[in-house]
């Protein structure tokens, strides 16, 4: 069927819910409300007892949902909204993540934190910040963002079917912004595996989230050979996908939405000088937002990547 | 050894001003027909606002906006038992304390507008910002009034949060702090009994907010948050034992009358037979039939002020949408007291 990014994932968790009898969805209006961005619609409805509307706490929603997971139990806490997930990185980084190594692998939490993330939606403040670098810093998490409805059910299952602690960010600025075919029969996408969205023989663009779509648009007219990466999962990194187009192209550009300092982009810029440094032509561009507050709807445009920046990026490296 | 009772609590309601406008003349605060009348024209400002608000924002002349329909009284019964020098850490839902801080209406507007400079006001508006995080900002309310406190200031602090934000740990443990440090502190919950979705009776299973203090040795009192005189009364008290070290969480019980936010649909877990059960408690309503009895209402006195206010909305909408742009540079500006040579990059590039 055609799906929107919304509608893939309600079809990915309602799909595994039907499945799997221990997969539970709690979180902050995700019962009858459907979720604010309506994606845990009707699941209330046809799973009523694992679906959870719970008091407003996110250390809570997360804390509990480990112990969920302890016993046996698959859960699919919700974070409303991205900045609301730090009253639960204690829960997170202290215990999520550690525990498979904390019990020598007696215990382990296969726990999906769904949340949206990102800007380019016109909200209030911690509704559009880009915290993915918190979680792919912390050792035992791994990191998905789908670009598309496509990639998002298949990641989804492949989440939620992983015995490890997974922060699922779902770029909530293409929500709704276009649909695709989304097959109803069940298939995954594995983690840790990137998708080669365009081959090129020039550079090589590695993006992410809603930023896959922006660095199409940019290049569309490009007179370079572009490839471009979509990482799908942030950790664990694709490296060899990322080692084999640089090592081809010689040129790298990185564009994502959060702040620069420390940004995906480092890690990759860091890998590429350990194992690639001599293939390349050129020094690797950034295009990032800016290591400041993402700022209220009337500034927001001056902190995102934009095309604009894009193709100035590629015309740098391109000018080596 | 027997099983005994040790402690024994109460949790007490207080309610001045009944559904009919009568009062109970015990309980009523000395309150001078001039403040009456100030109480009753900041509530009918407030509420004017608040429609004008959503009327921008459904032209698509705001940003998403969170309506405080219904719970004016707990906004102006409150505020207005504040002195000047005392300082309010309010959340995302109060208008009417804003208004009752004389925070310039444009300014108010552009914020919801997403503009961040609605949110410098004047050092004496003594007043801080929106917190959008739920329940995150009482402690630094505690904070703020233990810093009174330390410095031998004579000023009192209120936090206001909704039933939502009881169930955060930042509140119980701002409660904790403000009582072992017997701070110059006061609670105020807006129990407008939903967060969103959530009916407070699965927010809680206590039978009242109220009784949380109990928890922390604090005192805490349920008042009638349709009430102005029983808010003003209340969080009168609360103010002057909070300057002799002793916070109190007041309970103000109300109803959110609006949508949680205009981008929320409440018909998807409320009934209309609710919302209109409890406009029936409307504290303008309850309050202007007490003034008419006292004859300090008048229809044509009511008109002059509806007059009045929209054109003064007006005009601060005029203001609002009048304002210079704000200029890109200004993104990196308020990050540190001076910018860094990295941001300084950042803000040339182009
Ligand atoms: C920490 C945090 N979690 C979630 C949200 C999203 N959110 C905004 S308001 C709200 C409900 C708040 O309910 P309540 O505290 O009762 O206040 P009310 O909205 O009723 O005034 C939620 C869940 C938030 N702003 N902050």
């Amino acid at each position: 069927m055609k799906a929107n990014l919304v509608q893939a994932i309600n079809m990915a968790l309602s799909q595994e819910m039907e499945k799997d009898k221990s997969i539970v969805l709690l979180g902050e209006d995700v019962g009858i409300d459907g979720g604010v961005f309506r994606v845990t619609e009707g699941l209330f409805q046809k799973y009523k007892d694992r679906v959870f509307d719970t008091p407003l706490a996110e250390s809570g929603i997360v804390g509990s949902s480990i112990g969920l997971a302890l016993n046996g139990l698959k859960p699919i806490p919700e974070i409303q909204f991205e900045g609301f997930l730090m009253p639960a990185l204690d829960q997170i980084i202290s215990h999520a993540s550690r525990i498979r190594n904390r019990s020598r692998g007696m215990f382990n939490v296969p726990l999906v934190v769904r949340s949206p993330f990102g800007g380019g939606i016109k909200a209030l403040e911690h509704h559009s910040d880009s915290p993915e670098t918190y979680f792919i810093h912390t050792p035992g998490l791994k990191v998905v963002i789908p670009s598309r409805p496509y990639d998002a059910k298949g990641l989804l299952i492949s989440a939620i079917r992983d015995p490890d602690p997974v922060i699922f960010f779902e770029p909530k600025k293409i929500y709704r912004a276009f649909k695709e075919e989304v097959p109803e029969k069940e298939y995954t996408i594995p983690l840790g595996k990137a998708n080669i969205i365009k081959q090129g023989e020039d550079l090589t663009i590695i993006t992410y989230g809603s930023w896959v779509r922006e660095t199409l648009k940019a290049i569309k007219d490009s007179k370079y050979n572009i490839e471009v990466i979509d990482l799908r999962t942030l950790k664990p990194l694709d490296t060899k996908a990322i080692l084999n187009s640089v090592s081809r192209t010689g040129r790298c550009i990185i564009v994502h939405e959060a702040p620069k300092t420390l940004g995906l982009a480092s890690e990759i810029i860091a890998l590429i000088n350990e194992k690639e440094l001599l293939s390349l032509e050129a020094p690797i561009q950034r295009v990032t937002g800016y290591d400041i507050v993402v700022p209220l709807p009337k500034l927001e445009k001056y902190y995102m990547p934009n095309i604009d920046r894009i193709k100035k990026a590629i015309d740098k490296v391109m000018s080596f | 050894m027997p099983k005994e009772v040790i402690h024994q609590f109460n949790v007490e309601f207080l309610s001045v001003l009944d559904e009919k406008g009568k009062v109970d003349s015990k309980l009523m605060p000395k309150l001078n027909g001039e403040n009456i009348k100030k109480m009753f024209e900041l509530m009918k400002l407030t509420r004017i606002l608040d429609e004008k608000a959503l009327k921008l924002q459904r032209e698509g002349r705001l940003g998403t906006y969170a309506s405080c329909l219904g719970q004016e009284a707990t906004h102006i019964g409150s505020a207005f038992a504040l002195g000047k020098e005392d300082f309010v850490f309010p959340s995302f839902r109060e208008q009417g304390v804003y208004l009752s801080r004389n925070i310039p209406i444009d300014q108010y507007l552009a914020y919801w507008k997403g503009d961040e400079r609605g949110m410098k006001f004047t050092k004496d508006a003594n007043i801080f910002t929106v917190s959008i995080p739920v329940g995150s900002h009482m402690l630094h309310a505690m904070g703020y009034s233990w810093a009174c406190k330390i410095k031998k200031e004579s000023r009192a602090v209120i936090t206001y949060f909704g039933d939502g934000a009881t169930s955060e740990g930042d509140f119980h443990e701002a409660m904790n702090f403000a009582s072992v440090f017997e701070v110059p502190l006061v609670f105020i919950c807006q129990n407008n009994q939903y967060a969103i979705s959530l009916p407070v009776n699965k927010q809680t299973k206590a039978q009242t907010i109220a009784q949380k203090a109990i928890a922390y040795g604090m005192y805490g009192i349920r008042v009638d948050g349709n009430d102005v005189f029983a808010m003003y009364r209340a969080t009168k008290e609360a103010l002057e034992r909070a300057k002799k070290g002793k916070p109190t969480l007041i309970e103000a019980l109300t109803y959110r009358r609006g949508d949680h936010t205009t981008s929320d649909d409440s018909k998807k877990y409320r009934t209309d037979r609710e919302v209109n059960q409890w406009k029936k408690k409307d504290p303008i309503d309850r309050l202007r039939n007490y003034m008419s009895s006292k004859k300090l209402w008048a229809q044509d006195y009511e008109d002059e002020l509806d007059k009045k206010f929209n054109e003064e909305i007006d005009e601060a909408v005029k203001k609002m949408e009048s304002l210079e742009a704000p200029k890109r540079e200004e993104i990196f500006n308020y990050m540190y007291s001076e910018l860094t040579d990295n941001l300084k990059e950042q803000q040339n590039e182009k």
